[in-house]
Order: structure tokens, then C-alpha cells, then sequence
């Protein structure tokens, strides 16, 4: 918790990027969400802790539409992106999602080199008018992930031999070179040893500044060290969201509190 | 007193045996399982295995041994003047002997001579299978009584027992692969007996086939040729064929399987398509002949183009449609081999179906699919039925289609038909295109097992 007052969201400076109400996810007959009314503030990070099955994934699979991939699963309520509605039945999917881009809990790099990987985004929504437009945003891309200097001379080699930490900086690389306005992170280290971890941490500290970040975490110091905002789920509900700080030094409900001191999760 | 009922008399004794050896076991730990080292079963096993192995390998020799030992003393009681006959006709005699013996030929039209041979074969016979009828049952009892004698509560039956298995698991295993080398074996060495009369370099360069040898030295007509090109074309050809109709409908089957249809659907195609495969090729063979090579020629014939009744085309179809499940099948479990965590990135990214499945998905499982197809085209090339009812003898150098080929597989089956001498070139060219045939598939399996082997290793 350093720096928790630098890192606190003041009240004037706040502008809403995503907006949720009475989000509720079905997988079939069973809900595994309830009634979810969440703002996501622009250029910041969001966590959302809880325990295991909680449903943080499942909501944040509903911000890109992830869940649409999923068979049976059934989204209602509302979820605007800047107040575009995200499930409205215009909103082109493939749009919505290389403005909202995700990171997963483990590295998928493609089995392709580290160049093809970073630029399948681009290629795949025409971002780039030709090949030195294209290596451009690679070079960015790599650069804002922190890779570039480890594999800025090696751009063919593929990309399934680089070690964990760089997989997944790599998966972040990839998401950045879309050029999303919100980039959504499931459990993104948790597969990652204690360094690779910090890697990612101070990463996603210099993304807020131009993105929307919503990560989902299983550690409560990860969400204490880089989140301005923390939403607390329990058994399908979101319990809690305040400030990070708030959550952390004074939580309101007392499932909340049972939680981050480790009573229960 | 037959051998089948020494089978049977054997095979109770066994049983009696495993009953023997568990109740033993039984009784001496005073009905307590936990005071014995093995479960009460395995000392069954083991007396049986005391009690059967013995008889079994020498009732096995006996059967193998029995025919040469009897042959032989009835030939040192024939007369002088029928043994001294060349082998074969001594032959034709013994084979004479034992139809009196058995009674297929009357008995009083033998020849005289021989008459007191036949009473003795007769006896001998008799006297053998007594014999074999004693030591086989003073054999199983005395291993079941040793076996018995050796069970203690500590003794480690179970060991025993499972090492037995173990061997016959070995002992299995290793006839599978002495049978393959076997047969390797044969197809070198009788197509070294051909490359002795038609030199190598003719068969595998030469342009003409036309496998005749003469039978007299004055024969007109009976100059052969021995050249192989026309067949391996002709064979490349209708694979290719086949291929050009199994791959593209064979992965676009896989992908719409494995990425599109819902479980529902896929629970019907996936055997409806695997069916394909089940049909007997001799079925295809006449669908080929019958159906499908009359179509294209008519097709042919009403747009002005000259189409042989038995044409590349018509046998390549065919033969495509019946790899199409070698295709799919495999390329579907591959494609659905890949990760999730992939499809996820990619759709994560904004990608649609179609660009996940052609730039994620397909080169992903791209070796996968190569070796089906490798394995598929393997096949291809060693299909006989359909090519023997539907694409005909003549032996073409041709790359039209339309034209009539033959293959490597159809001249093997049409050398070996028939009245031939086992001994000629002609018959002999069978096993050099065989080992030609074998050595290429074999290479094409073993590449696409090394490229599945590969693919494995990459997602583990």
C-alpha cells in the first residue's frame, strides 16, 4: 500500500469509462452472477477480489463479451462503454473487442514468431497502411510491455519458447497493439514467479496512465499494490467497490473485512 | 480316446488345479486372507500355471513333431523299390498311406504292397497318441502336485504369478513384430530371386511393362519387359486424384466438426463420415466400375472429349471419397487438440471464426493435419480393389485423367492370379513391386508418426 494517498481517485478528476447495472450472467438454468452495478474509472485500475468462483471472471468476460464464446451462457442487464451499449444487438463483437482487449491467466502466445504475434491484432483489423506502419506498432508495442530490449533482436523466434513472465508480456504486447481503450486482465500472474510478477505489476502501473485497466486477482497485496479502485465479490454478488485505500483500511461490510484479513477465501 | 478330448480332459485338469491351489492357500492361513502374502486367486493361478505350461508345450511339440516322426518310421518299412522313388513321388505314396489310414480311400483297393504299411501307420498312430494321452496327464498332475507342495502362507504367489503375465505380454508382442520382419523378409528375398534375372536399374527406370517370359525358347511373343515407371505413374496418378478430392473435403469436414457444428451435430457426423471408412473397398470397387466410370464417360462423351471406360478419374474419385474419413477424422481431433487459451487470445483480440480458425487454429494443428494427410495418401497408394475393378490393366505413361492407368497394386494382384510358375519373373516382379510399395508407405507412415510426434510434444 505505497503511496496510498498518491494513488487515491480524487472525486473531481473522476471520469467513468465503463459503467455496469444489474449485470447477471446465467450458465443455463444456474445464475453464477447477481444484479452487478460497478463504474470502471478511465485510465486507472480496477481489481476485482474475491473468493474462488466468486464470479469476477465471469463479469469480467462480460465487459468484451468473452462469455458469448461460452454455450448455454446468457448475459442480462446493461454495460456501456463510453454510452455505447455493449450488448446491444448493432454492436459489432469484433468492434467492441479491439477496443476492450483482454490478457489471460496463462500466456497463449500464438504458435507463431514474436513479431507475428504482436502484429495479428493489426493485421486482423487492417491498423496498419504498410509493413514499416506495421514493425512501428510492433517496435510500440513491445516497447510498452517492457519486452522489446529482451527481444527486440530475436522478433522470429517463436514465441511459445520465451519464459512464462515474457509470455505474458508478450499476450500483453499483442492486447496494446489493437490499441484498446481498456484492456481486461484474468488473474494475469498468477502462473508467474514472485519477479515476473513485479514485472507485470510496474507494467500495468505505467499502462493506467493511457488505458482502462479491470484486473482480476486472487492476491490482495497485488490489488492493494496496483489498483486506485478494488470491488469485492462474494457468491455472485459485488459486496463492496470503493477506493482501493478504503477497502483495505476500512471496509464497510463485514464479509469484506472477513476477507482481506483472511478469515475466510 | 481322440487329441480334442485330451484338450478338454487337460483344460479341466487346469481348472481343478486353480480350485486346488486357492482352497490350499485357504486352508493353510486358517480362512484368514490377511495371514497370506498374495490373495488367495493368485495361488490358483499359480498352480495352474504349474499345471498347464508343461502340457501345454509338450502337447505343442508332440502335434508339431508327431507327422515327421511317423512319416519317417513308415517310410523305413516301405519296400525297397518305393523308397528309392524320387521325393515327390514319395510323397504322392505317403499321402496315399494316410488317406487308406483315415479311410478316405477303401481299403481293399490298395496295392498290396503297401497294405501291411497302411495296418502299421494304422497302429502307429494308435500307439502315439496313448502315449501322448499318458505322459500329458502324468505331466499336468505332477506339475499341479508341485505346485500345490509349494504354496506356504509367505510364499509370494502374486510375484509369481504377475512375472508369468509379463512374459506372455512379451512373448505376444514379439510375434507381431517376427511376423512383420517375416514378411520383409520374404518380399527381399524372392524380389532378390527377380532382380537376379531383370536388372534393378531396368525395373525402376525402364518405360515399358510387359511382363512376359517364355516358356519355350522358340516362343514368338514372349519378349517381357520389366519396367515400372508406368505403374508407379499410374498409381501417383490416381493418388493424386484421390487427394485432390480427400483433403479439401476431408479438412473443411474436419474444421466445420471440430469449430461450427453443436455436439449435437457432431455426435452424428463424426460416425456418419468414420462410416466411410467401414465400407468394404471391393463395394467402392463396384460403385467405381459400375457407376461412376459409365458417368464420366458419358459426362465426357457429350462435351466431345474421348474418355477411357476405365478411367484414372473415375478410380482417383472413388478411392478419394474412401480416405475422406482418414482425413477428417484425424484432422478433427487435432484441430480440437488445440488449446482454448488460444481461440480465447485470439477472439480476445477482435478476431472473427474464420480468421481464428485460418490464422490461429489451422497452423496450430498444421503438422497434425499434414500427417493425416501423409497417412491418408499412404493408403492411397496401397489400395488394390478399387483400382483393380475400376482402373484397368494397361500400363500407360500418361498424365491425362481421363486416359486408362494402371498401378503398382493391380499388377501384383493380376501377376499372382492364375495358373503361374512361382518360380519365373513374372511372378516374381509381384514381390520386387510389392517391396517397392512397402518400403514407400513405410516411409510415408514413419515421416507422419515423427511429425505427430513433434505436434505432441509442442502443447504438453
Amino acid at each position: 500500500m505505497q503511496n496510498g494517498t498518491h494513488n487515491d481517485l480524487r472525486q473531481s478528476e473522476i471520469e467513468i469509462k465503463m459503467v455496469t447495472r444489474k449485470v447477471g450472467v446465467f450458465y443455463g438454468e444456474k445464475q453464477a452472477l447477481y444484479d452487478v452495478d460497478l463504474d470502471i474509472p478511465a485510465r486507472a485500475v480496477t481489481a476485482l477480489i474475491g473468493p474462488s468462483g466468486c464470479g469476477k471472471s465471469t463479469f469480467l468476460r462480460c465487459l468484451n463479451r468473452m462469455n458469448d464464446t461460452i454455450r448455454d451462457c446468457r448475459v442480462v442487464g446493461d454495460i456501456t462503454l463510453d454510452k455505447l451499449d455493449v450488448y446491444d444487438s448493432k454492436v459489432d463483437v469484433v468492434q467492441l473487442r479491439a477496443r476492450v482487449g483482454m490478457v489471460f491467466q496463462k500466456a497463449n502466445p500464438f504458435p507463431k514468431s514474436i513479431y507475428e504475434n504482436v502484429a495479428y491484432g493489426p493485421r486482423i483489423h487492417g491498423l496498419a497502411e504498410n509493413t514499416e506502419h506495421l514493425d512501428h506498432i510492433v517496435e510500440t508495442s513491445l516497447k510498452q510491455a517492457g519486452l522489446w530490449k529482451e527481444v527486440g533482436n530475436r522478433l522470429q523466434e517463436s514465441g511459445t519458447g520465451l519464459s512464462g513472465g515474457q509470455q505474458q508480456r508478450l499476450c500483453i504486447a499483442r492486447a496494446i497493439a489493437v490499441a484498446p481503450e481498456v484492456i481486461l486482465m484474468d488473474e494475469p500472474c498468477s502462473a508467474l514467479d514472485p519477479i515476473a510478477t513485479a514485472h507485470i505489476e510496474e507494467l500495468m502501473d505505467e499502462l493506467r496512465e493511457q488505458y482502462t485497466i479491470v484486473i482480476v486477482t486472487h492476491s490482495m497485496q497485488q490489488a492493494a499494490r496496483v489498483s486506485q479502485k478494488t470491488a469485492f465479490f462474494h457468491l455472485g454478488n459485488l459486496v463492496e467497490t470503493d477506493d482501493t485505500r478504503v477497502i483495505f483500511t476500512n471496509p464497510k461490510d463485514e464479509r469484506t473485512q472477513g476477507y482481506i484479513t483472511g478469515r475466510f477465501g | 480316446m481322440s487329441l480334442s478330448l485330451l484338450v478338454v480332459v487337460l483344460l479341466g485338469l487346469t481348472i481343478l488345479g486353480y480350485y486346488l491351489g486357492k482352497s490350499r492357500s485357504l486352508a493353510l492361513a486358517g480362512g484368514k486372507i490377511r495371514g497370506l502374502h498374495s490373495l488367495p486367486m493368485f495361488y490358483g493361478w499359480y498352480v495352474v500355471l504349474w499345471c498347464g505350461i508343461p502340457t501345454l508345450l509338450l502337447f505343442g511339440v508332440w502335434i508339431a513333431m508327431e507327422d515327421w516322426v511317423v512319416r519317417s518310421m513308415v517310410i523305413s518299412e516301405l519296400p525297397e523299390a518305393i523308397r528309392s522313388l524320387p521325393a515327390d513321388r514319395l510323397g504322392l505314396v505317403i499321402s496315399d498311406i494316410r488317406n487308406l489310414a483315415y479311410g478316405n480311400i477303401p481299403l481293399d483297393k490298395a496295392d498290396p504292397a503297401i497294405r501291411p504299411v497302411v495296418d502299421h501307420y494304422i497302429s502307429l498312430r494308435q500307439t502315439g497318441t496313448a502315449a501322448v494321452w499318458v505322459v500329458c496327464l502324468c505331466l499336468g498332475i505332477a506339475g499341479l502336485l508341485y505346485g500345490r507342495s509349494r504354496i506356504s502362507t509367505e510364499f509370494r504367489a502374486r510375484n509369481r504369478v504377475e512375472n508369468a503375465a509379463n512374459i506372455l505380454l512379451i512373448i505376444s508382442s514379439t510375434i507381431a513384430v517376427l511376423t512383420t520382419i517375416g514378411i520383409v523378409l520374404s518380399l527381399v528375398f524372392e524380389a532378390l530371386r527377380f532382380f537376379a534375372s531383370v536388372n534393378p536399374f531396368e525395373f525402376v527406370f525402364g518405360l515399358t511393362w510387359s511382363p512376359q517370359t517364355a516358356i519355350r525358347a522358340d516362343q514368338v511373343g514372349s519378349s517381357g519387359a520389366f519396367g515400372a515407371v508406368p505403374l508407379f505413374v499410374g498409381t501417383l496418378l490416381i493418388a493424386a486424384i484421390a487427394m485432390l478430392v480427400a483433403v479439401p473435403i476431408g479438412l473443411m469436414a474436419a474444421v466445420y466438426m471440430a469449430e461450427y457444428s453443436g455436439p449435437k451435430v457432431r455426435a452424428w457426423t463424426k460416425p456418419a463420415l468414420e462410416v466411410l471408412a467401414g465400407i468394404p473397398t471391393v463395394v467402392y470397387g463396384f460403385f467405381a466400375a459400375l457407376t461412376v466410370a459409365p458417368f464420366i464417360r458419358n459426362a465426357g462423351e457429350s462435351i466431345g472429349l474421348e474418355v477411357a471406360s476405365q478411367s484414372a478419374l473415375a478410380a482417383g474419385l472413388v478411392m478419394g471419397i474412401m480416405i475422406i474419413p482418414f482425413v477428417s477424422s484425424l484432422s478433427d481431433d487435432v484441430i480440437n487438440a488445440v488449446p482454448q487459451s488460444l481461440r480465447d487470445g485470439s477472439y480476445g483480440l477482435g478476431a472473427t471464426k474464420s480468421e481464428t480458425i485460418k490464422r490461429v487454429i489451422l497452423p496450430a494443428a498444421l503438422p497434425g493435419i499434414a500427417a493425416s494427410v501423409i497417412l491418408a495418401f499412404s493408403r492411397a497408394l496401397g489400395e488394390t480393389m478399387i483400382v483393380v475393378m475400376a482402373a484397368g490393366l494397361a500400363a500407360n505413361i500418361t498424365a491425362n485423367p481421363l486416359a486408362a492407368v494402371t498401378t503398382v497394386t493391380v499388377h501384383i494382384a493380376s501377376l499372382l492370379v492364375g495358373d503361374q510358375e512361382f518360380d519365373s519373373p513374372k511372378t516374381l516382379a509381384a514381390f520386387a513391386l510389392g517391396l517397392v510399395l512397402f518400403i514407400v508407405t513405410l516411409s510415408l507412415n514413419i515421416v507422419a508418426l515423427r511429425i505427430v510426434k513433434k505436434y505432441r510434444e509442442q502443447y504438453d
